[in-house]
């Protein structure tokens, strides 16, 4: 075992994608805590597919695909808080409606362009060759503004996932909370997208989320546990791709749901003591 | 001197009025009891008041004359700290979150970003003023309706040390605790905070309070308890409220309450 992770590590790309991977996954997982309680867990699924559209066009034109899809996902973040806010179109319908119209429009644009080539395969199931340079230094570097905003913002963050209405009547300062979890959400899914898929990124949001609130029950407990979770999930899973040639985001997402059912027993366990 | 002067609110949802030329004014230190039938715009008028809905038109004066329902002002509810109970039907039943997270949540409208010591000496000595000191590390979602209650109380009290604003506190409780609920908000006014309260519960209402506002869309009512009493609407609003609050021969509001119905109704 020890040569086969001697031998990973001495592939740079498969460096990079470790790397940037367990750091997109905690951020995922920060954010994910609070998507999930606040019942935006399908802002992720939405979003992703948003970004797909946005990469099929970027692709089609030959423009830089992170310069494009990261303002158009950001863009779609904001328009998916305003339509819950506002409209009579609830949240889960709006998410649906842009996710599908976008997903539409890039997939148009793909066949009247390039064709579903690799590329287009590879936004769509992730791929662990997708982390070059550039891209690299982007995560690393947005990974780490989102955890410091994530810790600066942690009290907040929670007391408007707890109870939004008490802290919009008690305290003036927390009217922005929504609007940075919404754009540092749309960093996050258009980052770790390429490495996870499109189709699969929402998982990194909402499963270690939903796994740590099996076992905890204090938000701080669930938090912590989420990012430790993800991070191991992570690592297991580009282990395990690695190991027998299976694809990273579906592994990754394999490993989430085994931990969740392990913490589906505990819990269960748990309580069954408890009476 | 009023700390809350509504002026001519009128409040509508998507078109429909809600609250019609309200006004009234709220006097530090007092008790006020809103209350009316269902739909008869009490929350929308809390929600009002609390900067969380804007009206058609009217103003929330504060004050030294901060408008807060127009334009929900920053200052202004720094200088005014409120505290707020909110209905507990609008909270996740499975929230993982320990009772001392969501008191330590209420002091934050303290700037800075961390709790301090002083944030922290406050939430605890709202918790024990409250008896639940020894729940601090529980989860807020396994305890009984009672606890949550006082949970949310102590919260509310770490936001404000002058007005405090309840949606019908007691709402789901059993007669003891409903009873433990009113004496602490009555304590909590005797030490001098101004209490805004709606109840659907009309002789706690009288019992307590100080002042009433009776609303039906509009203002059918506004003064204090005393007149209150002595009007019609009140005799009417007494008869016909369903028998849901008669506990045992030993609870005095009951005892009262049958006495004013054999007189009256």
């Amino acid at each position: 075992m020890i040569r086969i992770i001697a031998e990973m590590l001495s592939y740079p790309f498969l460096v990079r994608a470790l790397i940037c991977g367990v750091l997109l996954s905690v951020c995922a997982s920060l954010l994910g805590v609070s998507l999930v309680l606040k019942r935006y867990s399908m802002i992720g699924d939405g979003l992703s597919h948003v970004g797909f559209g946005a990469l099929a066009i970027a692709t089609a034109f030959h423009w830089a695909p992170l310069a494009v899809s990261i303002p158009v996902v950001v863009a779609a973040a904001f328009l998916l808080l305003r339509l819950n806010e506002n409209t009579k179109i609830k949240g889960d319908a709006a998410i649906a409606l842009i996710s599908t119209g976008a997903l539409a429009i890039g997939i148009l644009v793909v066949s009247l362009t390039t064709g579903v080539n690799i590329d287009i395969y590879n936004y769509m199931f992730g791929s662990v060759l997708a982390i070059d340079k550039t891209s690299f230094f982007v995560s690393i570097g947005a990974s780490v503004v989102i955890i410091i905003l994530f810790l600066l913002f942690y009290n907040r963050i929670f007391a408007v996932t707890f109870d939004e209405d008490f802290t919009r009547a008690t305290q003036a300062r927390s009217s922005g909370i929504h609007i940075l979890i919404a754009l540092l959400t749309a960093v996050v899914i258009v980052l770790g997208m390429r490495l996870m898929g499109a189709l699969l990124i929402s998982a990194l949001i909402i499963f270690p989320a939903l796994t740590s609130m099996r076992v905890f029950k204090s938000y701080k407990k669930v938090t912590v546990s989420a990012a430790i979770l993800s991070a191991v999930c992570f690592v297991l899973g580009i282990f395990c791709s690695y190991t027998i040639s299976i694809p990273v985001g579906a592994t990754v997402v394999v490993i989430n749901i085994i931990a969740f059912l392990i913490f589906f027993l505990i819990g269960k366990i748990r309580i069954h003591k408890q009476h | 001197m009023s700390i809350i002067d509504c002026k001519h609110l009128s409040i509508s949802y998507e078109g429909r009025t809600i609250v019609r030329d309200v006004s009234f004014s709220i006097s530090a230190g007092d008790y006020l009891c809103i209350v009316g039938e269902n739909g008869s715009g009490k929350t929308t008028l809390m929600r009002t008041l609390l900067g969380l809905k804007k009206p058609d038109s009217g103003q929330v004066l504060f004050g030294d004359g901060c408008n807060v329902g127009g334009t929900a002002d920053a200052s202004c509810k720094q200088n005014h700290k409120i505290g707020y109970l909110p209905q507990k039907s609008n909270l996740q039943k499975d929230f993982p979150a320990s009772v001392m997270e969501i008191v330590l949540s209420g002091t934050l409208n303290e700037s800075g970003l961390f709790y301090t010591r002083k944030q922290k000496k406050k939430a605890i000595s709202a918790m024990e003023s409250l008896g639940i000191l020894d729940l601090k590390k529980q989860s807020f979602m396994e305890l009984s309706g009672g606890q949550q209650q006082r949970v949310l109380l102590a919260r509310a009290l770490c936001a404000t040390e002058d007005i405090l604003f309840l949606d019908e506190p007691v709402a789901g409780l059993d007669p003891k605790v409903t009873l433990e609920m009113y004496e602490m908000i009555r304590t909590l006014n005797e030490i001098g905070i101004t209490i805004v309260m709606i109840s659907h519960d009309i002789e706690a209402a009288l019992e307590y309070s100080n002042h009433i506002l009776h609303l039906n869309k509009d203002v059918d009512f506004f003064g204090t308890t005393e007149e209150y009493k002595k009007t019609e609407l009140c005799e009417h609003y007494l008869c016909h409220i369903p028998d849901h609050l008669h506990h045992d021969d030993d609870c005095e509001i009951c005892n009262e309450r049958r006495e004013h119905d054999q007189d009256h109704c």
